[in-house]
């Protein structure tokens, strides 16, 4: 019992700082990001999203300049929209939100927000349970399932879930450190896998690789009922695919513990690993498995983990699960949270790591994950835009910030009119113009940006300042950069 | 103590991506590697705990 109230205790003792600035005390160096960024990008779904090129017949020349050229703007994103955003505010994407566009308006896109992190977190669990399952010999899901295989992987997955829930129920601080320990071991494990099978494809020395990597890997044709992808194509999967992170502020919620904006740049060795080394790893992985499986439709990345390295494989790929699903379920948390902020954070996360356990159950998931990324990423791009003027340009434009909390107001028109204008503009580009998903995001933040500043000159207009407490209590909560 | 935590940690990490590039070259086989990387993996997650994240604990 004595043991059961200790535990509770330091659960409660855990504070995210959920609705105040991260005090001075608390601020992490670049190195803690490092880790964290490493450890999140060399992920589970890299398992899934390597394979996606193979499929889509990028040319291996195409893969790796576009893979080079996303990236760095990936990175450019993250140090200077969401880096300086962060550090300035201190604030989370939610809290900060609720200041510009009021409480009424966060709350429906908390809900959102979070039942994506959810369905996110959700196939993660399932790529892990996919190498939990092998010694189990549970049946695989394979690309065209959508509901629960069996009844081993329904268990196996609430496993994993409970696992996942509880490290995520401690907080920041405990994903940190368990991404810090598994990053360097994983991205070996990624790269060991890829070498260890490449005489399998026929690769003996190094300058057999680019004419079998041409000519059998990444061979320029797609699989049946794929469609074409080119270098403009790769170049925005990897800038886009988490455009919900970087351009839709979602990393605020971490990076308003760095100590200076460049931290952002620390998300380098999450992309440059992650979204390269290890894509290309699986690419080569997912090629072998084609090959030696005569094209067979089962999709686990577990198996194809531990046919090519063994256990270190298996458990590579439980671990990568891991380390994606536990900040998901913690964004997830903190947006569930910031509703009500009287609920205790370890409970909402216990509470969204059960949805997502169940999410999980079901295979599409995992199998329609890209499309999925894509359009999360896209539907909270908007949002991002809006902060960013809001904090950086509306001031030098004569206009106020977090415009709902000066005003008292639960709804800014002017946030509801830009999110709801630049998805219409997307979805239009996207079903009349025929332009693909990935696509979408660079107009769309123009747009979002343009609509913004003209609804809120209109908004604004008839406002007129009075004298508040708000900014002694403004400037109380800044936090001096060092 | 850290130190030697330290460099049991690396070398549990060079037996987990060492191996693959030996049996790329043929000096051994498939299984021997996936052993070994087994027990990098192991011996990874036994010590890299023990000196990870410290100093970032002194710092904050």
């Amino acid at each position: 019992m004595s043991q059961e109230n200790n535990l509770v205790k330091k659960l409660e003792a855990v504070n995210e700082y959920e609705r105040e600035p991260i005090p001075q005390h608390k601020l992490k160096s670049w190195k803690s990001f490092v880790g964290t960024y490493a450890g999140e990008h060399t992920a589970g779904t890299e398992f899934v999203l390597g394979p996606l090129f193979v499929a889509h017949g990028a040319s291996a020349i195409d893969l790796v300049t576009g893979l080079l050229v996303g990236n760095i703007l990936a990175v450019l994103s993250w140090a200077f929209l969401t880096g300086k955003a962060a550090t300035k505010t201190r604030h989370t994407l939610y809290f900060q939100l609720e200041k510009i566009a009021g409480s009424r308006f966060t709350m429906i896109y908390n809900l959102v927000n979070a039942v994506a992190f959810c369905f996110l977190a959700g196939a993660m669990i399932t790529v892990a349970a996919t190498a939990v399952g092998i010694p189990f010999d549970m049946a695989m899901p394979a690309l065209n399932d959508t509901l629960p295989t069996s009844i081993g992987f329904v268990l196996t997955v609430f496993v994993v879930g409970a696992i996942t829930t509880v490290i995520a129920m401690f907080g920041f601080n405990q994903v940190v450190k368990f991404a810090n320990i598994a990053a360097p071991w994983m991205i070996m494990i990624f790269v060991a896998a890829a070498v260890a099978v490449l005489p399998r494809l026929g690769i003996h020395s190094i300058s057999d690789f680019w004419p079998v990597a041409k000519e059998t890997i990444w061979s320029g044709v797609p699989l049946e009922g794929n469609t074409k992808f080119t270098f403009w194509h790769i170049m925005f999967f990897a800038w886009f695919c988490n455009m919900a992170m970087h351009i839709g502020m979602a990393d605020m919620s971490i990076l308003r513990y760095a100590k200076k904006w460049t931290a952002g740049f620390a998300t380098s060795t999450g992309v440059f690993l992650g979204h390269y080394v290890a894509w290309i790893a699986s690419g080569i992985l997912y090629s072998l498995f084609l090959l030696e499986s005569d094209n067979s439709l089962v999709f686990a990345p577990g198996p194809i983990a531990y046919e090519a390295v063994g256990i270190a494989g298996a458990v590579c790929v439980i671990i990568a699960g891991w380390t994606t699903a536990n900040p998901t379920l913690y964004r997830a948390g903190l947006a569930i949270q910031s509703i009500n902020p009287k609920w205790k954070t370890w409970k909402v996360t216990l509470f969204v790591g059960l949805i997502t356990t169940i999410a999980a159950c079901f295979p599409a998931l995992m199998m329609q994950l890209l499309d999925f990324v894509a359009l999360y990423g896209l539907v909270l791009m908007p949002l991002g835009a809006v902060i960013f003027m809001d904090i950086f340009l509306l001031p030098k434009m004569g206009m106020r910030s977090n415009f709902a909390e000066v005003n008292k107001s639960a709804f800014n028109p002017a946030v509801g009119i830009t999110w709801l204008v630049t998805l219409v503009f997307c979805v239009g580009l996207n079903l009349f113009g025929e332009i693909e998903i990935f696509f979408l995001g660079l107009p769309g933040w123009f747009v979002a940006v343009i609509v913004y500043l003209i609804s809120s000159k209109l908004v604004q207009r008839n406002y007129k300042e009075v004298p508040s407490p708000t900014v002694v209590h403004k400037s109380r909560k800044t936090v001096p950069i060092s | 103590m850290n130190n030697i935590f330290k460099i049991i940690s690396f070398i549990s990490l060079g037996l987990t991506i060492v191996p693959s590039f030996l049996v790329f070259s043929g000096s051994i086989t498939a299984d021997l590697c996936k052993t070994l990387m087994f027990v990098g993996t192991v011996v990874w997650f036994v010590t890299a705990p023990k000196w990870m994240n410290k100093k970032e604990e002194v710092e904050v």
